[in-house]
């Protein structure tokens, strides 16, 4: 990359305006690539994509930022993230990153952005990504918008970052103003997995972590994993089953969970659920949940609110079943059903189980 | 031991509603609650007071109607409450808002003590940032801890505290040194039914009500709009897909015809699905 100023893209991708000088010297789209336990966040791939994306449209380069303790790992993640659009890494190793803690990685992507000075910064909203992304904006003094479900560039070379608000009523578009690198986090399965380009190579470069060990007060005990892989595969589930008030009490779930495992699918729910303590947290599908991105995505007794409508919109189909045939659902679903869920799922259950079992003779 | 709450009054998420002409949310008369995650902040911080002894301050930022909520936390048990309230607070950002608390917390420091942990809820429901935990902790170099399920152990005289705290895929056991900054994660607690003398004592109290310059806020370019790096552009509402859902025709049908219909468009639909479900079944 030349290092003499390029005169502004004017004219090109319906740029309009000059840029203020003070905005000059921050260049590129970055997205801080997450790898914790040796792996990649599949999120850091979808971003990539979308960072992509944006990097053309501004004609600047797209940049993964890297952090970890395990330079094998973080090899392998940069190997990733030129197959998946980055046209270079930036890679902070020490032994000190092994584990997540926020000090050490806030320090040293705060460094990296400082130094390097991108003009956007991505960061998956996840629970490691929105801890780390609201300490780095506030080190810098610059403005973040969290859990955005659309990303564009305006004609002022302005990030143009949107996401729902009021609980999930309304959308409303975001930009920061006056100062640089502008911010987002973005949930995990909002934006598609870019196919990769195998053998893609760019450029890496290797920035030193100006830390001891002794400096940091925090230490990690332990890591105890999830003995439940099922919440954390829902997200990344191909079908997924979900149940909603509608369902009128929580032991009425059961359907829904019964539907998912003949399916082979995950199964969740609306956020009232979750108030309503029918199930914990981490099964609720939307704004304030999961994002979910199946092949086939069944919703039983859900409304269908925006806050679970932007959680749900990148299923391939969406099949909605519920007795009020003027719920939103049926704004966004493919197919509905207007029926009360609880006679409807024990019937598709059946009627699956039956084609399936047939199916799996024949073949 | 000194705990500081931060609280959020916010509008009752279910009762909100939409103009549906001119798309701005219709607040007038939608009640109000404390931000339902910081419950759990303040049931963690109550507990740990009647454990250990100390104090409990419960912290907002907010228009004077916020007060109520801060006398709401006061019934459940908290000692003492603040209101932050000015107009040169409207319109703050994430980062406009962790600049006003973190100053009060100062100023709460100043007051009665510094704090030795600092609770939030691990968002609220009316913004979902989960940004402005974080961004105290950064400004007035608290160790943060977010989404914390639960405290291990506390040792006041060595300054010493161990958590667990939910982080990807896992539990994470973390120790670290106070003064520390807690983000409480849900379902983690549950908060008390208040005692009637605290009900009758809330009544009563005095709630300190701080405007900017009695909270130490010199800065005013760095509160509300002008300290805001963020501004909303515009908001509007999700517009209806070109195509509508096709309805499965319902017409005297029994719930098994209707789901073999079902099922017959689902594998229309999405040629392939049936392959990929039997081979999932058989496990490859």
């Amino acid at each position: 990359m030349s290092e003499t100023a390029k005169p502004a893209p004017t004219g090109r991708a319906g740029m309009k305006k000059q840029l203020p000088d003070r905005f000059k010297p921050y260049r590129h789209v970055w997205v801080y690539v997450e790898v914790e336990h040796g792996a990649i966040h599949p999120v850091s791939l979808e971003l990539l994509g979308e960072g992509r994306k944006l990097a053309d449209k501004l004609g600047c380069e797209l940049a993964g930022a890297i952090i970890g303790g395990d330079r094998a790992a973080l090899q392998d993640a940069a190997v990733a993230a030129w197959a998946h659009g980055a046209d270079l890494v930036y890679v902070t190793a020490d032994p000190i990153l092994e584990h997540y803690r926020n000090e050490p990685y806030t320090r040293a992507l705060t460094a990296l952005v400082e130094t390097y000075q991108p003009e956007i910064l991505l960061l998956g909203a996840t629970v490691l990504g929105r801890d780390l992304a609201g300490s780095v904006a506030t080190t810098l003094l610059t403005g973040l918008t969290a859990d955005c479900t659309e990303l564009a560039i305006d004609e002022e070379r302005s990030l143009a970052a949107t996401r729902p608000t009021f609980g999930g009523s309304l959308l409303c578009t975001i930009h920061t103003l006056n100062v640089r690198p502008q911010m987002a986090t973005i949930r995990p399965r909002v934006m598609a997995l870019p196919r990769p380009q195998p053998g893609r190579v760019g450029r890496l470069v290797e920035h030193p972590l100006d830390l001891r060990e002794e400096d940091i007060v925090t230490k990690v005990l332990r890591f105890l994993p999830d003995r439940d892989s099922g919440k954390a595969q829902l997200a990344y589930a191909d079908v997924v089953v979900a149940g909603g008030v509608g369902l009128r009490s929580a032991e009425n779930l059961q359907l829904v969970r019964a539907l998912a495992e003949v399916l082979g699918g995950e199964w969740g729910g609306s956020r009232p659920l979750v108030q309503k303590g029918w199930m914990t947290a981490d099964r609720q599908i939307g704004q304030t949940g999961k994002t979910i991105r199946p092949r086939l995505y069944i919703a039983a007794g859900i409304s269908g609110a925006i806050q679970h409508r932007v959680g749900v919109e990148g299923a391939d189909l969406i099949v909605a079943i519920n007795n009020d045939a003027k719920a939103p659902i049926f704004d966004f679903a493919h197919v509905g059903v207007v029926a009360d869920a609880m006679e409807i799922l024990p019937a598709l259950t059946a009627a699956f189980r039956r084609r399936l079992s047939v199916n799996r003779l024949a073949g | 031991m000194h705990s500081v709450v931060c609280i959020k009054q916010v509008p009752d998420s279910a009762q909100i509603r939409v103009h549906p002409v001119t798309n701005t949310i219709m607040r007038q008369g939608v009640p109000t609650v404390i931000n339902p995650y910081d419950l759990f902040a303040i049931e963690e911080a109550l507990r740990l007071r009647d454990r250990l002894g100390g104090t409990v301050t419960v912290l907002t930022m907010g228009p004077p109607s916020a007060e109520e909520s801060l006398r709401k936390a006061l019934t459940f048990g908290a000692d003492r409450a603040v209101l932050l309230t000015d107009r040169f607070f409207a319109g703050s950002d994430t980062l406009a808002t962790s600049y006003a608390l973190a100053q009060a917390l100062r100023k709460i420091g100043e007051s009665w003590g510094p704090p030795d942990l600092v609770f939030t809820g691990k968002q609220t429901i009316d913004g979902d940032t989960a940004q402005v935990g974080p961004g105290i902790a950064r400004r007035l170099g608290l160790n943060q801890l977010t989404y914390v399920a639960g405290i291990d152990a506390l040792d006041l005289g060595a300054g010493i505290i161990t958590v667990r705290r939910r982080s990807e895929g896992g539990v994470q056991e973390l120790t670290t040194r106070l003064p520390a900054l807690i983000t409480m994660l849900e379902g983690t607690n549950e908060i008390r039914r208040g005692r009637v003398a605290d009900a009758l004592r809330a009544a009563r109290a005095e709630v300190t009500i701080w405007n900017a310059a009695q909270a130490g806020i010199t800065e005013l370019t760095l509160c509300g709009l002008r300290g805001s790096p963020t501004v909303v552009k515009r908001v509007f509402a999700p517009t209806a897909r070109a195509e509508t859902a096709a309805f499965i025709e319902l017409r005297d049908q029994t719930p098994a015809d209707i789901a073999e219909a079902l099922l017959a468009e689902i594998t229309t639909r999405l040629p392939g699905i049936e392959d990929e479900l039997l081979r999932h079944a058989a496990g490859y």
